[in-house]
């Protein structure tokens, strides 16, 4: 298909590629063996200025969009969507401070972030808080010269490897979601420490920790935008990144479909190679069509975000759940095609299928991203009687 | 501190094939690359100028197109990037070569050393560095692992010797040719690429390099290929039957008569 990129676009596509195959490819089994943080293929992304993609130009980045972010994803989740996740989750850590953040904090912090010498990470999610956002119980104190930090955030990408973490926490709990606000805490601030340190089923590479915040004074000055903003912030911060998940979501299925195709035309039963076989040759182009369709869903929510459109959570939703339902089938269908190899750690398409699982669950998981487009389909229905 | 590395693109094969008529390579459909060892001794040079400051100016003798591998090293960290070419300069030994590079590094002028990679991949000589060290009357420190200090006029650098390793200092400027395993060459950036596009390559031509044209190209070359070829292999197996000892003796027999024992 033929998606009219710009010459940046392609330059960018085509350099993740070359990183994601000549740097990752070589490690990426041992990474998810050993649930190690790709810390050398981080640098090698920050010395080819992949960080400086999604920060503007007068914060010394290359001032891309959604698409262009989302080009540099999906080639990295084409080889390996631990690492992928590990990149794109400094793109989500910083998006708030990009949007709400005054020029001082922006001036203090994208220039280092876009270098690739300081990731970040974004902290929501509580063990009470998952689909339900609003329910978070982390407190803000307002006190003399700052905030006072109080609560722990669970299942939090990058922690502990991120130097800067965009947290939500109540400023005031009377108020439920209205009264969350959006700070900005640096590791080694005094009273913010990593709890456990998650095992997982996919992307293992990345790092996925608790953040434990006691009595963590912070400066007035790291809270972003006005206290009370922090839930509707963060409702415009996932709509935003929603289109990387579900670029995440096609990479790992367009890995996966090629696995696939590699093995079906190598491995010969009954005297002929699989692909020959009509059977498997049906299960090849419906998981093409599907790559394909996810595919122009992503990059069009992509491009609505990259042309200023104020709402699209309704299509940032679909491309998220359609992408990663689409993640799902196909890597399942890889390891089916690929039979008792495809379930052996030497071939790459098991960890593909358990990579795929936590794009149905991350950044809203598909029922409730279901539930948000059908409340949209209903409205829409409702303004038209 | 200026750096000005040297660099040849090459066949991206080791598979070459050769015109059987005029004995040099058939560049036709294969892509050209920088030569590997080259990319160890730019990657170098965009090393100590990070460390040091100053800047890297990439030179290739070449024909036209050897442009694209110069605009790769500007994506890969050169400032600058200069290519000689002049029909005059075609079928160059290597003598020739260094002499032509010799006039355009004089040409430049000021640098504090020059680096090149050990040997190329389609020539294989290895000569090009040294040669070039003896023309402009530079320190030599070939096959180089390590440059340990580089400093105002001064550098100690790490190399490989048929007995072990080695030590040198050497006063700038110097020369030094570069073993691979002195780094890992870095993947070009989003930003180098860009400036890669819009950089102007100058093009010197044998004129402009003010050189004799009788020392440079086919006229300056001390060498000729007289030919070149495939070795054909000429081995003719002969499995010998029969149990183990009838075996040993057929073999026997056979190389008493060939008098190889």
């Amino acid at each position: 298909m033929e998606y009219f990129f710009s010459e940046q676009q392609k330059t960018i596509k085509s350099l993740a590629r070359r990183i994601a195959e000549e740097r990752i490819l070589p490690v990426r089994a041992e990474l998810d063996e050993m649930e190690e943080f790709p810390w050398a293929i981080i640098k090698d992304l920050a010395e080819a200025d992949m960080f400086r993609v999604f920060i503007p130009e007068e914060y010394e980045g290359l001032g891309g969009g959604c698409l262009d972010l989302c080009l540099v994803v999906e080639e990295l989740s084409r080889i390996c969507a631990g690492v992928a996740v590990s990149y794109a989750a400094s793109a989500l850590g910083c998006f708030t401070l990009m949007d709400y953040g005054t020029e001082k904090q922006k001036h203090k912090y994208l220039p280092d972030i876009a270098a690739g010498k300081r990731l970040t990470a974004f902290a929501l999610t509580e063990s009470a808080a998952g689909s339900d956002a609003s329910a978070i119980r982390m407190t803000a104190e307002k006190v003399e010269g700052g905030y006072v930090l109080n609560g722990t955030k669970q299942f939090i990408t990058n922690g502990e490897v991120a130097e800067i973490y965009t947290v939500i926490a109540l400023t005031d709990k009377t108020k439920g979601a209205r009264g969350a606000s959006t700070f900005l805490v640096e590791k080694g601030t005094p009273g913010f420490s990593f709890g456990k340190k998650e095992k997982k089923m996919g992307i293992r590479a990345s790092s996925t920790t608790e953040l434990i915040f006691r009595n963590c004074l912070i400066p007035e000055e790291n809270i972003i935008g006005k206290p009370g903003m922090g839930f509707l912030m963060t409702m415009k911060l996932l709509d935003r990144s929603r289109p990387g998940i579900g670029a995440q979501a096609v990479g790992l299925a367009q890995g996966a479909l090629e696995a696939a195709v590699d093995y079906a035309r190598e491995r010969v039963q009954f005297g002929q190679p699989l692909i020959s076989l009509p059977v498997v040759q049906d299960m090849l182009a419906d998981m093409a069509i599907q790559v394909e369709a996810a595919r122009a869903l992503v990059y069009a929510t992509a491009r609505m975000a990259d042309s200023g459109a104020r709402d699209f959570t309704e299509e940032s939703a679909m491309a998220k759940v359609f992408a990663s339902d689409v993640a799902m089938k196909v890597t399942t269908d890889a390891v089916q095609i690929c039979g008792g190899a495809g379930y052996m750690k030497d071939y790459p398409v098991e960890k593909m299928m358990r990579d795929a699982k936590i794009t149905q669950i991350y950044e809203g998981s598909n029922q409730v991203l279901r539930n948000a487009i059908a409340i949209e389909v209903r409205k829409r229905k409702a303004r038209t009687e | 501190m200026n750096i000005i590395v040297c660099l040849k693109q090459v066949p991206a094969t080791t598979e070459v094939k050769i015109d059987p008529q005029t004995n040099t390579l058939i560049r036709q459909g294969i892509k050209n690359i920088i030569n590997p060892g080259d990319t160890h001794a730019l990657e170098e040079g965009v090393r100590i100028k990070e460390r040091c400051g100053g800047k890297v100016t990439v030179i290739s003798m070449g024909p036209p197109q050897a442009e694209e591998a110069l605009r790769e090293a500007i994506s890969l960290g050169a400032d600058e990037a200069i290519l000689l070419s002049d029909r005059a300069f075609a079928g160059a030994d290597t003598l020739a070569t260094a002499f032509t590079l010799a006039a355009a590094i004089r040409k430049i002028g000021q640098y504090d050393l020059v680096l090149c990679g050990r040997q190329t991949i389609d020539g294989d000589t290895g000569q090009v560095g040294p040669e070039l060290a003896e023309m402009l009357g530079l320190a030599l420190v070939a096959y180089a692992l390590r440059i340990e200090e580089i400093a105002e006029g001064r550098m100690r650098v790490r190399r490989i010797i048929d007995e072990g390793l080695e030590v040198i200092e050497a006063p700038l400027p110097a020369l030094v040719t570069v073993e691979k395993e002195i780094n890992q060459p870095r993947l070009p950036s989003l930003r180098g690429i860009s400036r890669s596009k819009s950089a102007t390559i100058p093009a010197w031509t044998a004129g402009e390099l003010g050189v004799d044209q009788s020392m440079v190209g086919l006229a300056g070359s001390a060498t000729s290929v007289a030919r070149l070829f495939t070795p054909q292999r000429t081995c003719q197996a002969e499995i010998f039957q029969g149990d183990l000892e009838s075996q040993v003796e057929c073999l026997v027999a056979k190389l008493k008569e060939s008098g190889l024992v």
